[in-house]
Order: structure tokens, then C-alpha cells, then sequence
């Protein structure tokens, strides 16, 4: 679809004028920024090791395994994560849950995710029906192999433990109580990404056939 | 025998100075670059990083010396020595505080009473282009040739207007000689000043002097974006940083330039007159000396990050088309008014008439070529 010739504002280049011709306004300009960056001296560095950042509560770190009140591992095995996941980082091994579980037929015998091959995307959390894996706000995690990043299920429940007093890592949903994908009542409607202000010009119609936008009346009708 | 001593000691206490204040140069460049961008800079090894050039040097050491295979290895490895050297040498004839009044044991300038010194600083200074050219020759690398066929181009055009530029000062003084031209300008305080008969020259030296050191904004011959890292694209620890230390000292040298030759030396009213005896008056001139040189360090770190990169036609142009004509300009303007034994202060006004008939003329001529390249150019609504 070509772009409507309403749409396109044509634009000369502006006539230079003479002082701006001999550059030394502009020296002049460069110079005074360049020392009124020293006179006025504002850093933002964070002195990183001293100084650690505060992160956004969303931030997706690395990740952990919820307990359920009775401190049982709450994932049910049901593979939802390791599907949603577009780095094939976690394998799950489920195995029939103990007896005393009543409330699920499966639970992980063994939970394994490769910390250096997850994106951090936070689909697995997403996915996840139980609210069992959550992503935390430790980004500092390292290792002097790459074996010890692959964690398997007791790591990332040892990190639930070390996690889940911390205010940013709250277990977000559920109030602890482990349920079923359909116990949801509502959902929350998702808004845009981004608002939109109605006067926008890239809200408005920019021409006919562009996605997102109502077409415009035409002259003709 | 006394005299060699002397010399000796001279030699060190320079030597030591040089390359220490070179060390410092680079952690000062990286603060002051760090002040203006709103960024910390070092702060790691010592407070404010003040050992910051310790551990660097400690590191370059300790570094393995790369030699490429492809290299022409004789060239490669004399290349940074040529680089060092000539600057270094260069800095022999400079005096770095005031000669008549040094102690005994000291005497601020290493070779004194050179009556060519001048002539000496900029044939064995524009040597130093040899070490850009053999570095990025023997490299064997198209980019490092480039690199170093920039810098050929680059200085030996600013040579001509740097050397112009300093003929009308060495008239006015009647020498060559460092020592009596610094003289020249102490005996009436501020006012003997080069600066108030020669700004046009000034400005015409300063500028061409950091073209001829490779400093921004003519550093050309390591513009990154386009030849990877010039003609040192192949050199590493060591050999990398004797390059480095060549650029340093020609920038001290050329800061010692303009402080001496325009702005009076050691000397400041009041405090550092010919006249002034007071025990230490020796230490408060080398601190005067020293404190104008920062200044025009600090300048040049200003201009850094404050001009962008010339173009390289646009470099030419500034040498040949403007610096050229000002400079032969404002020789013959020295030479009328010494001839005709005008007062000194003639040169100010012409110096500024000139400064600006060649701007406007400069300026008029391109704007002329824009409106022409704009009516050439196809029609736009």
C-alpha cells in the first residue's frame, strides 16, 4: 500500500548562515557543554560491587521452585513449562505423586534447568498453571563450571528458601495454596504494551491499510 | 666534568619527569574525558585511581610482545623507537623552567644555548611522522597502511603552517633560540607577551600542532571507525605503548611550545618578573611554567571531546586553503611592520583584520558553493 502523499511532509534542507558558516558559535556552544559537564559534575555511576542496584520488581532472574505450605515441591509435572520453553532448557522427570498428595496425580522426580542455556524470558512462569516455578532477583549466580549452572530440582528449591522472604521475590499468586489451572475466576485484561495518546499522530491513520488504525473516510464517499 | 654532571642529572630529572608525566597524562585524560561525559573514570587502585598508571605500567611489562609473522620485523620493531625517540629528542632543546635562575645542580633545559632551537624542535619533531609511516608500512596491513599514509599527508602539510606560524615570533625576538625568546617576553610583564603582536599565529600554531601530534580532532591516521586502529593495528604492549608515549611527549612538548613562544614562559607579573629574587623564586617559576602548560594540556583534552573528526578532505583543506595563505599573511605583515618600525601593537589590529577577511572570505565562498551545489541539485517541493 503506498503512503498516502497527504502523509509526507517534504522538508529542504535550511539555509546556512553565516556565523553558522564559520563553525565558531558552534565551537563555542561544544566547548561550553563540554566544561559545563565538569563544573557541573552529576555521575550516575553505581559502584557496582559496593553499590547493587534496585532492580524493577519484574526483573527475571534466576529461577526457583516454590514450596506449598506443607513445604511439598508444588510443581504437578505437568510439562507446560518445558513446552513454553523456546530455549528447551528444562526437563522435567515426572513420576506419580506419593499417595498422601492427594491433590495431584504427578509430581517431579527429578526438575532440571540449565541456567546458561535459559533466555530468562519468563515464559515458564507464565505458563506455569500452579505458580510453582517463578523467576527471582538474583542475577549474580555464577560458577567455575558449566555442570554446577545446570540445576536440578533441590537447587532450585534451595533457592526458593534462600528467596522467599526477600520483599521482591514474593510468591506472587495463589496466597501459597496450591490449585489447579481452573480455579481462576478472572483474569486480568491485558491493556496495550505501550499507551496510546489519542492525539498521536501515529495513533491516527496514517494511510489506508496500515494495522492499528481505522481507515479514513475517504473523499470520494 | 661539572657540566656533564649536570647534563646528566638533566637528562634523568627530564627523562623521569617526561615519562612519569606521560603515565599521569593518560590517567588525567581518562578522568577529564570521564568528568565531561558524567561518568566516575578509574577509582579502582588507589584513591581516585591515582595508581591507576602503576598497574598499567605493571601490566604492559608483564605483557607479551606479539610479533606478527607477516610483519617486516626490523621496521616493526624500530618503528615505536623512531616514534619515541624524535619526540623525545625534541624535547631536549625546549626549557622546562627558568634557565638563568636554576639551582646549581639543575639546569631546566637539556641542551641550552642552541641557537637553532627552534628549527631543531620541528626537523627532528616532523621526524617523527617516520615512525607512524614505518610502523604501519612494516605492519603488512591495509589498514595500518592507510592509516599511516593519512598521517604522511596530514603532518607534512601541517608542517609548513606550523613552521610559518612560529617565523613571525622568531622575527619579532630576532632568534631562534628558545631561551632568548622567552627572555624577549619578560621584560614589560604581561604585556611582552607574544600573544597580544602574534594571536593569529597563536591560534594557527596551536591548532597545527595538534594536527601534527595526531591529537583529536585530526586523528585521522587512528580513526577507528574506518581503519581499525590506524597504523598500531598491529602493535600490542610494549611497542603499542612507546607509540603512545611518542603522542604524550609531543604533547607536552607542544603545550611547552605555546607557553613559551606566546604566553610568556615563566614569566607572570608579580610573581615571576626577571626582577624577583625571593629564595624559591626559581620553584615559583617552573610552578607558573607549569601551571600555563597544564592549561594547554587540559585545552587540548577539552578539544578532544568536544570537535568531532575532521574529514579528511576537509583537514587538507584547513591546512592549505586557511592556514597557509594566514600564515604567509601574517609573516608579511611582521616583516611591514618591523621594516617600517611600527609599533608591535600594530600587529594586533591586523592580526584580527586578517583572522576575519579570511573568515568572511572563507565563509562566503562556501556558502556560495552550497546555494550553487543547491540550484544544481534536482528541484524539491
Amino acid at each position: 500500500m503506498p503512503i498516502n502523499p497527504k502523509d509526507v511532509t517534504w522538508i529542504t534542507e535550511p539555509e546556512i548562515g553565516f556565523w553558522e558558516a564559520t563553525f565558531l558559535p558552534a565551537i563555542a556552544k561544544g566547548l561550553r557543554t563540554t566544561l559545563g559537564h565538569i563544573t557541573e559534575y552529576r555521575p550516575v555511576t553505581q559502584q557496582y560491587p559496593e553499590q547493587r542496584p534496585i532492580l524493577p520488581l519484574h526483573y527475571r532472574g534466576v529461577h526457583r521452585l516454590n514450596r506449598d505450605e506443607k513445604g511439598r515441591v508444588k510443581c504437578v509435572a505437568c510439562m507446560l513449562c518445558a513446552t513454553a520453553c523456546p530455549a528447551h532448557c528444562i526437563a522435567i522427570e515426572a513420576a506419580a505423586a506419593p499417595p498422601d498428595w492427594p491433590d495431584r496425580d504427578k509430581f517431579p522426580a527429578e526438575f532440571v534447568l540449565d541456567e546458561l542455556r535459559c533466555i530468562y524470558c519468563g515464559m515458564c512462569e507464565e505458563a506455569c498453571p500452579v505458580d510453582a516455578i517463578e523467576l527471582t532477583h538474583i542475577y549474580d549466580m555464577t560458577s567455575e563450571t558449566r555442570e554446577a549452572m545446570v540445576f536440578n530440582k533441590e537447587g532450585l528449591l534451595a533457592i526458593y528458601d534462600q528467596t522467599k522472604d526477600n520483599p521482591l521475590d514474593p510468591v506472587r499468586t495463589r496466597r501459597g495454596r496450591l490449585g489447579p489451572a481452573a480455579e481462576f475466576e478472572n483474569l486480568a485484561t491485558l491493556g496495550p504494551a505501550t499507551p496510546v495518546v489519542r492525539d498521536d499522530r501515529a495513533a491516527t491513520a496514517p494511510s489506508p491499510g496500515v494495522i492499528g488504525a481505522p481507515p479514513p473516510p475517504t473523499r470520494n464517499a | 666534568m661539572n657540566d656533564l654532571i649536570t647534563t646528566l642529572i638533566t637528562i634523568a630529572v627530564a627523562l623521569g619527569c617526561i615519562l612519569t608525566a606521560c603515565m599521569y597524562l593518560v590517567l588525567a585524560e581518562r578522568k577529564v574525558s570521564a568528568w565531561m561525559q558524567d561518568r566516575i573514570g578509574p577509582n579502582r587502585v588507589g584513591p581516585y585511581g591515582l595508581f591507576q598508571p602503576v598497574a598499567d605500567a605493571i601490566k604492559i611489562l608483564l605483557k607479551e610482545g606479539v610479533i606478527p609473522s607477516h610483519v617486516d620485523k626490523g621496521l616493526f620493531l624500530i618503528a615505536p623507537a623512531i616514534s619515541m625517540f624524535t619526540t623525545m629528542l625534541a624535547f631536549a632543546v625546549v626549557p622546562f623552567g627558568p634557565v638563568k635562575d636554576a639551582p646549581t645542580w639543575l639546569r631546566f633545559i637539556i641542551a641550552p644555548n642552541v641557537d637553532i632551537g627552534l628549527v631543531f624542535i620541528f626537523a627532528v619533531g616532523s621526524l617523527a611522522v617516520y615512525g607512524v609511516i614505518l610502523g604501519g608500512w612494516a605492519s603488512n596491513n591495509k589498514y595500518s597502511a592507510l592509516g599511516s599514509l593519512r598521517a604522511s599527508a596530514q603532518v607534512i602539510s601541517y608542517e609548513i603552517p606550523l613552521g610559518m606560524s612560529v617565523l613571525g615570533v622568531v622575527l619579532m625576538s630576532g632568534t631562534l633560540n628558545l631561551e632568548s625568546i622567552l627572555e624577549k617576553q619578560t621584560t614589560n610583564g604581561i604585556w611582552s607577551w607574544n600573544i597580544w603582536f602574534q594571536p593569529l599565529a597563536c591560534l594557527i600554531f596551536y591548532i597545527s600542532s595538534l594536527a601534527e601530534s595526531n591529537r583529536l580532532p585530526f586523528d585521522l591516521s587512528e580513526c577507528e571507525q574506518e581503519l581499525v586502529g590506524g597504523y598500531h593495528t598491529e602493535y600490542g604492549g610494549l611497542r603499542l605503548v612507546l607509540f603512545f608515549i611518542g603522542e604524550y611527549t609531543h604533547l607536552i612538548t607542544i603545550s611547552f611550545l605555546t607557553a613559551i613562544l606566546f604566553f610568556g614562559g615563566w614569566n607572570f607579573p608579580l610573581i615571576a618578573t626577571p626582577e624577583s629574587a625571593y629564595v624559591g623564586a626559581w620553584l615559583v617559576k617552573l610552578l607558573v611554567l607549569l601551571t600555563k602548560v597544564t592549561i594547554s594540556i587540559f585545552l587540548i583534552m577539552l578539544i578532544r571531546w568536544t570537535i568531532p573528526r575532521f574529514r579528511f578532505d576537509q583537514l587538507m583543506e584547513l591546512t592549505w586553503k586557511v592556514f597557509l595563505p594566514l600564515s604567509l599573511a601574517n609573516i608579511v605583515a611582521v616583516m611591514t611592520v618591523l621594516q617600517f618600525e611600527m609599533s608591535p601593537w600594530t600587529l594586533l589590529p591586523i592580526s584580527i583584520a586578517l583572522f576575519a577577511l579570511f573568515g568572511f572570505f572563507t565563509v562566503t565562498t562556501k556558502r556560495m558553493e552550497i546555494s550553487r551545489r543547491r540550484r544544481a541539485s534536482p528541484a524539491m517541493r
